[in-house]
């Protein structure tokens, strides 16, 4: 049974996304951990890259920063083995496939497995070129979470079928960032999912108010938000913690309203 | 072969929300591909708007100054707009209107595919964007003119290097948002599959053309072609009915900017790595971590990380060489073509005639070299200048 199951356990989860190393690897510890105490049931840690293509504005210029201060790969698994110490929650990785590919497959997930990293997250490798990636991850207990967009159609049930981990239900067209209104239906992306498998459904892109997560916590079983806590950061610095913290906060109790 | 792989390359390396549309694309693409109607109304717009078949022209007295093989010029800077890039431009403009798009959306980096993107929609009456890398804007200044001329849009893009690979991303996100009514009009035969095969099979005719018109001339095939390489579009269509010809060498010239021994090139082949970015599994510039290299060259429309998966097979295979030059070695044969032959051709062709020109006189004078100048000089006179440190006014 894969640990991420069990940020569904207790009602809707919050799931929380920081770039790693954003503005500092030690500062992305302390903000996970913010995270957490703020009621987070999941972490997801962006690998920064240089050309992030489903990144908005806000997580572009994070992974520059990131990259800006240094941040690796093996960085960021020691900050993963370090708050593995600490808690149980589950941890994913959001990274683009050409630093694990360069990584080599076989070394990164089982790195992954060796430090405790749960799940990953890859935009740019849909279905169809998943295979590889998919078995190596699978030999090394890693759930590799597919994404579901609103121009899938077809692809639903498919995508839906070899699932592991959760479904990273795509709120909208276009790249990642907080937007005033979620126009796809997606409860009826949701029921679609739910006819095939048992596997989690959450909703990301887009969401920032408190009123967004209660409506798609109602419709999915756990609701992403990213970008508003990239921009918090941005905007505090190393002083993010509390805002952090207060934000999130904020955003799982409307998360929980959405039962 | 799988589908849409050259050897271990190619692939559809792309967000999930660009899947249905990469297939939609792919299934038009079949079938349209060998339609009458189809066919018939791209050929003529080939023939009687953009100019082919483009001339091979022998260029005499430079061969004679270079004193051994017959140098042949494809003349693919004749044709409307000044490059090649107007043979795929006019094929997928067609494409995405019969898929019932009404808009174009594109990259661009010294601007010739924009501005060929910007003429077809104005003649198909539809709408068009364009995204170019702030550094491009500036150094390509008459195009990005050129082009709002035409009734585009365009974008210059400030994030990253703010050159043609940024004009990538920037494309490919801004598809993400709008496919419906949308057709991203790749120019090069990068990205996902089936980018690679239809910009390969629109600009093939390049190298069914030459290959007529050198047996015409000479009776035989010639002993060498060669043609630039940023993604490779012109070198893939100067290539590729060339390809099953096993005594013809094929020749990609990459730009080694100030030399593949400092941090300033784009020699993808030369100095990169295999890798997954921008949609296929092909040779990037990279660093140790995975992380795409900035790169460098004098020529906006070879200033790329990367090099089309088919070439990557191309040169694995060993059926392709692919050589560095550098910008030195490029504006000296860009000055060399104007004196000699009268020809003011673009600073990207310029680094295929710079290799010609190494390699001409060891060879025999019963055999030829086609180089394909792929596009015209007007927009790099003014960086010539400065390069040259002479000051004009434009």
């Amino acid at each position: 049974m894969s640990n991420i199951a069990n940020a569904f356990r207790n009602g809707k989860a919050f799931i929380g996304f920081l770039t790693g190393g954003d503005p500092s690897v030690e500062k992305s510890e302390e903000f996970i951990y913010e995270m957490l105490r703020a009621g987070a049931d999941l972490i997801e840690i962006g690998v920064p890259f240089s050309d992030p293509i489903a990144e908005g504005e806000v997580i572009q210029r994070a992974n520059l920063r990131a990259l800006g201060a240094g941040v690796n790969v093996d960085s960021l698994f020691e900050l993963v083995a370090r708050v593995r110490k600490k808690s149980g929650v589950p941890l994913v990785f959001l990274t683009y496939l050409n630093p694990v590919f360069h990584y080599g497959y076989e070394k990164f997930f089982a790195k992954c497995e060796t430090v405790g990293l749960d799940g990953i997250i890859i935009p740019d490798l849909p279905f169809e070129e998943s295979g590889e990636v998919r078995s190596v991850a699978a030999a090394h207990g890693v759930d590799l979470i597919s994404l579901i967009a609103p121009t899938s159609e077809g692809r639903v049930i498919e995508i839906a079928r070899r699932a592991t981990g959760f479904l990273y239900v795509v709120s909208s067209m276009g790249v990642t960032g907080v937007r005033s209104e979620i126009k796809t239906d997606i409860a009826s992306i949701v029921r679609l999912v739910k006819s095939v498998t048992d596997i989690p459904a959450a909703v990301g892109f887009g969401i920032g108010t408190p009123s967004q997560a209660t409506e798609m916590a109602k419709l999915a079983d756990g609701v992403i938000v990213g970008s508003a806590i990239v921009r918090i950061i941005e905007e505090h610095g190393e002083n993010s913690g509390a805002y952090v913290y207060e934000y999130v906060k904020l955003m799982k109790d409307a998360t929980s309203g959405g039962q | 072969m799988e589908t849409g792989r050259y050897g271990q390359y190619g692939g559809q390396y792309i967000p999930e929300t660009l899947m249905n549309e990469i297939i939609n694309l792919e299934n038009a693409y079949e079938r349209y591909k060998n339609d009458p109607d189809f066919t018939g109304e791209l050929n003529a717009l080939l023939n009687e708007y953009a100019g082919r078949p483009s001339l091979l022209y022998y260029a005499e007295k430079m061969s004679a100054e270079l004193g051994g093989a017959k140098i042949y010029l494809k003349r693919e800077d004749l044709n409307h707009t000044g490059s090649h890039k107007i043979n795929n431009v006019l094929g997928q403009a067609l494409l995405a209107k019969r898929m019932g798009k009404t808009r174009l959306i594109a990259e661009t980096g010294a601007g010739q595919h924009g501005v060929a993107t910007a003429t077809a929609a104005a003649l198909l009456g539809m709408e068009c964007e364009i995204f170019m890398g702030r550094e491009d804007t500036e150094r390509q200044s008459l195009n990005v003119y050129r082009m709002e001329l035409l009734g585009a849009k365009v974008n210059a893009v400030t994030s990253g290097t703010m050159t043609l690979k940024d004009a990538v991303n920037e494309t490919m996100r801004e598809w993400t948002a709008r496919t419906r009514d949308t057709h991203y009009l790749l120019g090069s035969v990068m990205g996902p599959h089936p980018f690679p095969m239809i910009v390969r099979d629109f600009q093939s005719v390049i190298s069914r053309e030459a290959r007529a018109q050198i047996l015409e001339r000479e009776g035989k095939l010639p002993a060498a072609v060669i043609a630039c390489v940023g993604g490779g579009s012109n070198a893939i269509g100067t290539f590729y009915h060339f390809i099953p010809d096993e005594g013809v060498r094929l020749i990609g010239c990459e730009a080694a900017g100030h030399g593949v021994d400092t941090p300033m090139h784009a020699a993808t082949i030369a100095k990169g790595e295999v890798g997954i970015f921008h949609g296929m599994k092909s040779y990037f510039c990279q660093d140790e971590q995975g992380q795409i290299a900035p790169v460098y060259s004098i020529s906006a429309g070879l200033d790329y990380p990367g090099i089309g998966p088919e070439h990557a097979n191309l040169h694995d295979t060993g059926r392709a060489e692919y050589v560095p030059v550098t910008d030195e070695e490029a504006v000296a044969a860009f000055e060399f073509l104007a004196k000699t032959e009268g020809i003011i051709c673009a600073i990207e062709s310029a680094h295929a005639v710079a290799h010609a020109r190494k390699i001409a006189p060891q060879m025999d004078k019963s055999d030829s070299i086609i180089i394909c100048l792929s596009g015209r000089g007007d927009k790099d006179v003014a960086a010539i200048a400065r390069y040259r440190g002479v000051e004009i006014s434009e």
